[in-house]
């Protein structure tokens, strides 16, 4: 219980997917001008990742990886080369499912989300976290708990960008850096300000 | 003064022969004597304290951390030169030290001269470079050089280890003005303390310099650890050996210039809760949020020796006082709501001791906390206006 407890401290604030390992910057920095869309976004990713990371989990183990298809006779094959094709169809595919059972059993929350479930599937955070999860092994159980953690940290970071940004329309910025050259350099400080985790060893 | 100032006045105005140094001019004029502007529309707020006042308040606020702070470094490195036998520092401080004091560390004159030998330089070096930028930045894009700076420079130098090269003090502050504050549009207008932002930055950039062992006391070549770090690596009973806690409360220990004295520091802090300059709400928070921490933290059985540290252990060590204080109460970077205020205080207590106690990588936690709080801070102030246009709408139904 501890082991999964420090897992999910780590995946959401040490190892920050947005902000130390940048994934996700497009939609980042696109979405990031209001909190409750920011809000609004960032729950969404947390629901898509739980859910994708576990089942990219089950397809990877079962399907996928190097002699993973045993359990069908077939010892030596190998089909780690379909990873990426695979992992970018289901994510595309259960944002689709979950956009229309959404629609059909919970319209409050699909209205709310709206434009933002099918952008997550183009958004490279939550590939980023199948991959990371294939590359470091997770099992089921450990990618549910990362799923959720990952999805979270960006989610915070979104919602926090948001909320400076918010701020920041009372700021004077020189012409040259309006616009993105000055959300770049406030997300460079915000993880600057992240790094306090830098070294929990947990 | 004045007239020398009026008889100048034309040149700076737009067609002057100085026109693009107005900034400069402004800066000194008001500097000196009062703004003779005036509010011309009617006024919303009558008072007499304006930016200018609260920035230099706060100013001489710090000026007991600063003093003792002096002091100290010479208490510090007199004592250890005493101990191990060197006669005079080399260079160009120890010819001036030689030239105005001694070495003694039971004579005040001498502790004063020497930590001013350290103090001073840094503290100039990091003035000059940073008005300068303050200048630039006022030239290029018309605005006024604002008296923040004064907080910020001071607020920077004492945050600095006393043996800090002074490179690395231009550096630092460089990045504190530019990036921290002047590219959002100067005073008021940035998210972060550029003070904090400059000294994270050469926390980063240089750690053996910023918190390694080597740079607390001002001798060359000693080493000796902070309060904190002995307190992480050898526990309290031990750290408690070599100073107590009441040592921790005056400020007789190796550490940051200004960090050290709580009890100088809480003096300058006084004036400024009671001027309502610092936010009493975020200073409650911050001793809310930490004490109730590191209580929990005391109840785990750990082989972390951090983790039974009592929290008014925690208040006197470190940069926490300096932090709670002076750095986590600057008005443009702390929320603005007054429940914010106090959700932003408890969140950099929660954060210091996390810091100090879970993450053995840095030791000082309360510079980290700020930072990490400055972020959160607009967030506050979202949540609680909102909480409060709820609240009013329910009210009407």
């Amino acid at each position: 219980m501890e082991y999964y407890f420090s897992l999910l401290v780590r995946s959401i604030f040490i190892d920050n997917i947005a902000l130390s390992m940048f994934l996700g910057m497009c939609t980042f920095i696109a979405l990031s001008k209001k909190i409750d869309a920011a809000i609004g976004l960032g729950i969404a990713v947390i629901v898509v990742q739980t859910i994708t990371v576990p089942v990219n989990n089950i397809i990877y183990n079962y399907l996928l990886a190097d002699g993973a298809l045993s359990w069908a006779g077939l010892e030596n094959v190998d089909l780690s080369f379909l990873v990426f094709l695979c992992f970018i169809g289901v994510i595309a595919s259960i944002v689709q499912i979950l956009e229309m059972v959404l629609d059909k059993y919970v319209p409050a929350l699909y209205n709310a989300l709206g434009v933002f479930l099918p952008l997550i599937t183009v958004n490279c955070a939550i590939l980023g976290g199948s991959l990371l999860m294939q590359e470091r092994g997770y099992n089921l159980a450990e990618s549910v708990v990362f799923g959720f953690g990952s999805g979270t940290s960006w989610a915070l970071a979104i919602v926090v960008l948001a909320g400076i940004r918010e701020k920041l329309k009372y700021s004077d910025i020189p012409e040259g850096l309006q616009g993105l050259g000055i959300v770049f350099i406030t997300v460079g400080l915000i993880s600057l300000g992240f790094m306090s985790f830098g070294g929990i060893d947990l | 003064m004045r007239k020398l100032l009026d008889r100048f006045e034309s040149d700076f105005h737009p067609g002057g022969k100085w026109e693009k140094l107005y900034p400069l001019f402004e800066a000194i004029d008001t500097f000196l004597y009062k703004p003779k502007s005036t509010t011309k529309n009617s006024s919303h707020v009558r008072d007499n304290i304006d930016l200018k006042r609260v920035m230099i308040t706060v100013w001489l606020a710090t000026f007991p951390a600063m003093f003792f702070g002096m002091w100290n470094i010479g208490f510090q490195a007199n004592s250890i030169m005493a101990d191990i036998g060197m006669t005079s520092q080399d260079g160009i401080r120890g010819a001036i030290i030689g030239l105005l004091a001694g070495y003694d560390a039971t004579s005040v004159w001498d502790n004063m001269i020497h930590g001013a030998a350290y103090f001073l330089p840094i503290y100039i070096t990091t003035f000059v470079v940073g008005i300068t930028w303050e200048i630039i930045f006022a030239t290029v894009r018309k605005h006024e050089v604002n008296e923040g700076f004064f907080v910020t420079s001071i607020l920077f130098s004492l945050s600095c280890p006393p043996d800090l090269p002074l490179w690395m003090v231009a550096i630092g502050i460089s990045f504190g003005v530019v990036i921290g504050k002047e590219i959002f549009g100067g005073t008021g207008k940035n998210f972060l303390n550029p003070a904090l932002t400059g000294r994270a930055f050469l926390y980063f950039a240089y750690p053996a310099y910023m918190s390694g062992d080597a740079v607390w006391t001002a001798v060359d070549g000693y080493s000796g650890a902070t309060m904190l770090s002995l307190a992480a690596s050898e526990g309290l009973p031990n750290a408690s050996e070599a100073y107590t806690w009441m040592e921790s409360f005056i400020g007789t220990i190796p550490g940051s210039i200004g960090e050290t004295s709580t009890l100088a520091i809480l003096l300058g802090g006084f004036v400024l809760l009671y001027m309502k300059i610092a936010s009493w709400r975020i200073v409650a928070g911050i001793l809310v949020g930490s004490m109730v921490l590191s209580e929990l933290f005391n109840l785990f059985n750990s082989d972390n020796p951090m983790f039974s540290l009592p929290f008014y252990w925690h208040w006197v060590i470190g940069g926490f006082a300096f932090g709670a204080i002076f750095m986590a109460t600057d008005p443009v970077s702390a929320a603005m709501t007054n429940s914010g205020k106090f959700w932003y205080g408890i969140l950099i207590g929660v954060m210091v001791i996390l810091i100090r106690v879970a993450n053995p990588a840095f030791p000082e936690g309360m510079m980290l906390a700020i930072l990490f709080a400055n972020l959160f801070a607009p967030l506050f102030d979202h949540f609680a206006v909102n909480a409060n246009i709820r609240r009013r709408l329910a009210r009407g139904k």
